[in-house]
């Protein structure tokens, strides 16, 4: 990286996140055009070529996810991105790649729906990124970006994390993480692996022809059918294992939880949103907290029932309900927890959260 | 009509070739579980022929589809991948890409190609991935138990077309090798059978040629085989091969649509001679 990459560039979240990928050791990117997040196929289209990568548009969110699969087997690290209906085309490979151990990153730029619904920004698709998504017993890793700086940090873990659990990752985002300029350092974060690190976590199941293992190698197979009795249930259990050690992975941050009677959790542009809110309310005197998942699967339950006692929690989500049922899951009724949710497509502002935020702070002191 | 003399004949080796059974490194012992009579065994020991005498097996990439030879990387001593069904064209897009120099080949059935994953075969074929695709025509679904396949003849009975496939409800059959060779980006389409030796000859050279474009880097290399499946036509070996000789090649010509080595690009599309036999 030379020392111009280090300086700050004004650029979209979608565009941080085709630096990060590419500065992460992306070499392969397929995909089908989609609002919010064209941005990305078309920044990876110049870089990759000129990083020795290949660049695929797909006929299809359907072709662009098996290429992924393709790609991925093989070891090289490589992504998608779409949003809304073209994510729900990308579950069958999804899927595969999960039943298949193999390391595709998707990043979703969601947009509102259901259907074809919008192009404003939501958090509609939670449940389908961190509950799995396709048919069958899987779960991907789930990052929420929440700035444009994240969007390019995070493409250096997705990739970490994809190669070291052999598993999807997808980077769930929103029209307004994908749309919204803001200066970017083009810097790898401090505890990011070099992309050669990444991809030598693959030297013991990438798919190269068994003479790049040298003469009388054995063969690889890659695959997800275990028809024999019993086999599939092994295979399950191996899963479970997978997920149960991606548990270290959890991340999150918290803000002014400490002195705080009321914690609102809150990922990407609302976390964003409401921090705002909260610093304001905070000014007035009000004791606020807020509690970002960055890991959204994972989800960091541990961390957040250990901020119960004593304390109130309000959920704010861009959807009609979806993360408020982790976060209960999470606290099993050691706090109080109260939700409100923005509808999909609506662009908000701190004011918005405000009003809510107080109604929860009065309910408490009831 | 396959006589027994012309068999006979076609029995005698050609230049070049040894009647003794030798041991195909690339394919291993294990024994298939297809069907007795079922062509896919050939099928298997032609593509496994092709990559020994290119020397290519050690860098290449099987692609599997989903059908009754989903489990035929169980067979080739080669990396393998599962790809959903009808997606192999699509996930060997994707291995060709990240591996630009491994030798990747698809090996799919008419269900597979033709109806689920047409899109994703037609693009690969369009964009000249340099990639090799085994169609095995067999006219049904064979693994799911003998359903319409875009292939099946019409008045041919399945379990999904009782009284036979018919033109004004189901349409006709799909004619992938003629497609295919209109695409600017295939360099070689053949459709070729499997019921005769003096067919399997054909077939072997055209396999050949199918990943030899491959490796030229001339483009998408494409092999049609008209295939029988005892089981779900409900016929003994012999007399699928005989169906195959009396009403698939009719329907379906065999020959040689595209070869990229001979053919100017504005010639595409029209049918040569048969690789002859
Ligand atoms: C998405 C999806 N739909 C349906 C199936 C069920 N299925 C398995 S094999 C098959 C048909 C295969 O037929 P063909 O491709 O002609 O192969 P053959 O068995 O005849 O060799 C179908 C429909 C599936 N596995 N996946
Ligand atoms: S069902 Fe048909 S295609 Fe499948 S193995 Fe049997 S004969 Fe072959
Ligand atoms: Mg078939």
């Amino acid at each position: 990286m030379n020392a111009s990459q280090k300086e700050r560039v004004l650029i979209k979240g979608n565009e941080a996140v085709a630096f990060g990928a590419v500065d992460a050791g992306c070499r392969c990117y397929f995909g089908y055009p989609i609002t919010p997040q064209n941005e990305i196929p078309e920044a990876l289209s110049v870089l990759l070529p000129e990083n020795g990568g290949a660049f695929v548009q797909a006929e299809s969110e359907v072709a662009a996810s098996n290429m992924l699969l393709g790609a991925a087997a093989c070891g090289i690290p490589a992504m998608t991105s779409s949003s809304g209906c073209g994510i729900s085309l990308m579950q069958e490979a999804i899927s595969y790649m999960a039943g298949s151990h193999v390391p595709g990153v998707i990043v979703n730029m969601q947009r509102g729906g259901p259907g074809l619904g919008d192009i404003g920004p939501s958090q509609g698709d939670y449940f389908q990124a961190v509950k799995g998504g396709g048919h069958g017993d899987h779960r991907n890793l789930v990052l929420a970006p929440a700035t444009a700086q994240e969007c390019y940090d995070l493409m250096f873990r997705a990739f970490a994390l994809a190669f070291k659990y052999a598993n999807p990752v997808m980077v769930l985002g929103d029209a307004i993480v994908g749309q919204i300029k803001e200066p970017v350092r083009r810097e790898p974060p401090k505890d990011a692996l070099r992309p050669e690190a990444v991809m030598a976590l693959a030297k013991d199941w990438r798919l190269e022809g068994y003479g790049g293992r040298g003469e009388g190698a054995a063969p690889r197979l890659l695959k997800s059918v275990y028809l024999a009795e019993g086999a599939l249930a092994g295979r399950n259990r191996l899963l479970m294992e997978k997920y149960a050690a991606m548990r270290a992975e959890c991340a999150f941050e918290q803000t002014d939880t400490n002195d705080a009677e009321l914690i609102v959790v809150a990922f990407g542009s609302i976390a964003r949103i409401a921090r705002s809110a909260i610093r304001r309310l905070r000014a007035d005197g009000r004791k606020l907290g807020l509690f970002r998942p960055v890991t959204l699967y994972p989800f960091p339950a541990e961390a957040l029932r250990a901020l119960a006692p004593g304390r109130r929690f309000l959920v704010m989500e861009q959807n009609t309900g979806q993360m408020v049922e982790d976060v209960l899951l999470a606290l099993n009724g050691a706090a109080a927890v109260s939700w409100h949710g923005v509808m999909p497509g609506l662009f908000i502002g701190a004011d918005d959260l405000t009003e809510p935020i107080l109604r929860a702070l009065k309910e408490k002191k009831q | 009509m396959i006589r027994v003399s012309d068999s006979a004949d076609a029995l005698r080796p050609q230049p070049g070739e040894c009647l003794a059974f030798d041991v195909n490194p690339v394919l291993n012992e294990r024994p298939t579980h297809y069907c007795p009579g079922c062509h896919h065994g050939i099928a298997h020991r032609l593509v496994s022929e092709a990559l020994h005498e290119l020397g290519v097996a050690r860098r290449a990439i099987l692609v599997a589809s989903v059908g009754c030879a989903t489990f035929t990387y169980d067979y080739f001593n080669v990396d393998g991948l599962e790809a959903p069904h009808g997606r192999a064209c699509a996930v060997a897009t994707g291995v060709r890409r990240a591996r630009p120099d491994a030798v990747v080949f698809t090996y799919q059935g008419d269900g597979d190609m033709a109806a689920i994953g047409l899109a994703e075969s037609l693009h690969a074929a369009n964009r000249g991935e340099k990639i090799t695709t085994i169609f095995i025509n067999n006219t049904v679904y064979g693994m799911t138990g003998g359903q319409m396949a875009p292939t099946t003849l019409v008045g041919q009975k399945t379990t999904t077309t009782c009284q036979g496939r018919s033109l004004s409800n189901e349409g006709g059959p799909v004619r992938l090798a003629e497609i295919m060779a209109q695409l600017d980006g295939v360099a070689y389409a053949a459709r070729c059978a499997l019921d005769s030796v003096k067919h399997v000859r054909a077939a072997k050279r055209a396999m050949r040629k199918a990943f030899e474009v491959q490796l030229d880097g001339l483009g998408f290399g494409f092999v049609e085989l008209l295939s029988g499946c005892p089981t779900n036509w409900h016929l003994d070996p012999v007399a699928a091969n005989r169906r195959i000789a009396e009403a698939m090649i009719p329907v379906f010509p065999l020959g040689v649509f595209k070869d990229a080595t001979t053919t100017a690009p504005a010639d595409a599309g029209q049918a040569k001679e048969a690789p002859r036999g």
